[in-house]
C-alpha cells in the first residue's frame, strides 16, 4: 500500500533521514520507533505531504507523494505529536470545520461528528473550547479530526506522549479498535507501546532503519543472547565453566557477583532456543550446591538500547 | 472554492471569538472618529475628505495587527501543520485567510457609514466621492491585508509579523509624500509606487483602470510571495 524508496531528508546540512526503504501493507500497525531526533516525525511528515523529500520517493497506492498530494492526503488522516489544534475553537465548531474540509456530504456530517465523538469519547466536551481541555481530552479530539474522512492511512505521532497511564490504555484501546480496519502508522520511543499494539517496528536512528520486524519476530529474536543467571555453592568457577562451555547453545559463561562462598555466573546464550534442560543436565551430574537457576530474557529496552546507542 | 470558503468561515468566525477583533474594531472608530469630527466643523464642509484623507494612514496600523496572526499564530501553535496534511492547496489556504480579513475590513468599516449619514443630515453630500472612498478603502483595505498576510507567513512571532506589515504598509503609504527631494523624473514613477496615491485618486470619485490595476496587481504579488513563502517551508 505505502512504498518507501530511498528516502532522503535534509535540514541545510543536517541529515534528518538518511536513504530509507521499506513497504507497509494494508491493514498493518506500523510502529516507528526511535529515540528523540531519529527522524520518525520528519519521515511522517513527508508521508503526510507537508514536506517534500530532498531525494527519493514516497508511493502510496498508485500516487506518488510529489505529483499527487492532494490525492494522498485525502486518503490519510494525521495526528503531529501533542495534538496542535486551534486553541480558541469549541471542539464541535473545530469538528464541522474539519468535516467541511475534508469534503464529508452536509447530511451525513452530523452522523459522522456523532460517530466519533463516541468512539473518541469526547462527547462531554464537544462544546468547550479546546484550550481548556486536558492533555488527554486534546489527544482525542486530534484523534477524531484525523479520522474525519474515514481515511484508509492514520498516521499518528506519539499519540500517547504526555498522558497519564489511564489515558494511555484509552488512547491504545482506540487505535486497536480502528486498526482492524484501517492501516495505521504510529511513532513512538515507548517500546512497550509498540508491543500492545503494533504488528510490526520499524526502528530508525539517525534517520536510518536499523531493524525492520514484526513484532513475533523480535520477540523470538529476544531469546538470543538471553542470560540464564546461576549460583553455587560448593563450586569452583574454572571447573564450572568448564562443564557449562560443554552444553549447546552457550556462547560463553562469566563470573558473576559472588560472595560468602556463593559461586555466582551468567551462562550467556547464543540461539534462540530454550536450553535451560541441558544445562540443568550438566549441573546435575556434579556435586554441587545449585542456588539460583533463572533465565533474563533481554527487554524490548534492551534492543533498542543495542540498536540506537551511540557507536 | 469549497475549500476557500470553508476557511473564509473559519478564520472570520475566529476573529469574533477573541477580543481582538472587537479591540481593533473600538479603536478604528475612536482614531477616526476623533480626528474626523475634531476638524471637521472648522472647514464647514458636507464632505468626508479628511477622514479618507487619514484612511491609509490609520489602515496602516490596523491592518497589519488584524492580520498579523493568520499565519503566524498557526505556525506558532503548530496546527498549520495539520492544515496543510488536509487535502487543500496553498492557494485555497492563501485566498480563504486573504478574503476572510478582506471580509473583517468591510465589517469594520461599516460602522464609519454612520459618518456619511451624520453628514448628510448636515449638508447636501456629493455621494461620488464617497461611493468612490469606500470603494478605494476596500482595495486599499485588500492590498494592506495582502502585505499583512505576507507579512504572516514570515514568522511565528505575531509581534513580528505586525511590525513588517505595519513597516511596508507605512512606507507605502508615505513614500509619495516623500519625494519633494528626488528629481522630477523619478518622481513620476516612484508617485506610482504610493498606495496612498492612488487611493486618493479613488476617493475623489474617479474609477481610474490605472488605480484598480495597481491595487489588483500588487495584492496578486503580495499574495504570491506568501505561497512562495510557504511552499519553502516544506
Amino acid at each position: 500500500m505505502i512504498k518507501v524508496e530511498n528516502l532522503t531528508k535534509y535540514y541545510g546540512e543536517l541529515c534528518a533521514v538518511n536513504d530509507i526503504g521499506f513497504q507497509i501493507h494494508k491493514g498493518e500497525i506500523l510502529g516507528l520507533l526511535g529515540p528523540n531526533g531519529a527522524g520518525k516525525t520528519t519521515f511522517m511528515r513527508m508521508l503526510t505531504c507537508y514536506l517534500n523529500p530532498s531525494a527519493g520517493t514516497i508511493q502510496v497506492k498508485d500516487f506518488n507523494i510529489l505529483d499527487h498530494p492532494l490525492a494522498i492526503k485525502k486518503m490519510m488522516g494525521y495526528l503531529p505529536e501533542n495534538a496542535p489544534l486551534y486553541p480558541d475553537m469549541i471542539v464541535y465548531d473545530y469538528l464541522r470545520y474539519v468535516a467541511d474540509i475534508r469534503g464529508l456530504d452536509p447530511k451525513t456530517k452530523q452522523a459522522r461528528i456523532d460517530q466519533l465523538a463516541a468512539t473518541c469519547s469526547i462527547r462531554e466536551v464537544m462544546h468547550q473550547p479546546i484550550g481548556e481541555l486536558s492533555k488527554g481530552y486534546k489527544q482525542r479530539v486530534g484523534l477524531a479530526q484525523a479520522m474525519m474522512g474515514d481515511p484508509e492511512i492514520l498516521v499518528l505521532d506519539e499519540p500517547t506522549s504526555g498522558l497519564d497511564p489511564n489515558q494511555i490504555i484509552e488512547i491504545r484501546e482506540i487505535i486497536k479498535k480502528i486498526g482492524k480496519e484501517k492501516t495505521i502508522i504510529l511513532s513512538t520511543h515507548i517500546l512497550s507501546e509498540a508491543e500492545a499494539t503494533c504488528d510490526r517496528v520499524v526502528i530508525i536512528h539517525k534517520g536510518k532503519i536499523v531493524a525492520d520486524s514484526r513484532i513475533e519476530e523480535l520477540k523470538q529474536s529476544l531469546g538470543k543472547g538471553s542470560v540464564i543467571a546461576l549460583a553455587f555453592r560448593h563450586a569452583e568457577f574454572p571447573a564450572l565453566r568448564g562443564v557449562l562451555s560443554q552444553v549447546a547453545g552457550v556462547a560463553a559463561v562469566e563470573p558473576g557477583e559472588s560472595a560468602d562462598g556463593i559461586l555466582a555466573v551468567n551462562v550467556i546464550c547464543n540461539s534462540g532456543e530454550d536450553i535451560r534442560g541441558p544445562i540443568y543436565a550438566a549441573i546435575k551430574e556434579q556435586d554441587w550446591l545449585l542456588l539460583e537457576f533463572s533465565q533474563q530474557l533481554r527487554s524490548l529496552e534492551n534492543v533498542f538500547r543495542e540498536l540506537t546507542k551511540e557507536k | 472554492m469549497k475549500n476557500i470558503r470553508s476557511i473564509l468561515g473559519k478564520e472570520l468566525k475566529s476573529y469574533f471569538i477573541a477580543p481582538i477583533a472587537y479591540i481593533v474594531i473600538a479603536i478604528f472608530l475612536l482614531v477616526t472618529g476623533w480626528f474626523f469630527f475634531s476638524t471637521f466643523f472648522l472647514y464647514n464642509q458636507a464632505s468626508l475628505r479628511n477622514f479618507f484623507g487619514l484612511l491609509p494612514l490609520i489602515f496602516s496600523f490596523v491592518i497589519p495587527a488584524v492580520t498579523m496572526r493568520l499565519f503566524s499564530e498557526e505556525l506558532h501553535v503548530g496546527s498549520y501543520e495539520v492544515l496543510m496534511t488536509m487535502p487543500v492547496t496553498y492557494g485555497e489556504v492563501i485566498i480563504g485567510k486573504f478574503l476572510a480579513a478582506v471580509s473583517f475590513v468591510a465589517i469594520m468599516l461599516l460602522p464609519t457609514l454612520s459618518y456619511a449619514i451624520t453628514v448628510s443630515l448636515l449638508g447636501s453630500l456629493d455621494l461620488g466621492p464617497i461611493i468612490g472612498g469606500y470603494i478605494g478603502a476596500l482595495f486599499l483595505g485588500a492590498l494592506f491585508s495582502a502585505i499583512g498576510l505576507l507579512a504572516s507567513t514570515l514568522t511565528r512571532n505575531q509581534i513580528i509579523a505586525f511590525i513588517i506589515g505595519t513597516s511596508i504598509c507605512f512606507a507605502l503609504t508615505l513614500i509619495d509624500k516623500m519625494l519633494f527631494f528626488l528629481p522630477a523624473s523619478l518622481l513620476g514613477v516612484l508617485e506610482n509606487i504610493g498606495a496612498d496615491f492612488h487611493f486618493q485618486n479613488i476617493a475623489k470619485g474617479i474609477i481610474d483602470s490605472r488605480d484598480i490595476l495597481y491595487f489588483a496587481s500588487s495584492s496578486v504579488v503580495a499574495l504570491y510571495g506568501a505561497n512562495l513563502v510557504l511552499q519553502g517551508k516544506k
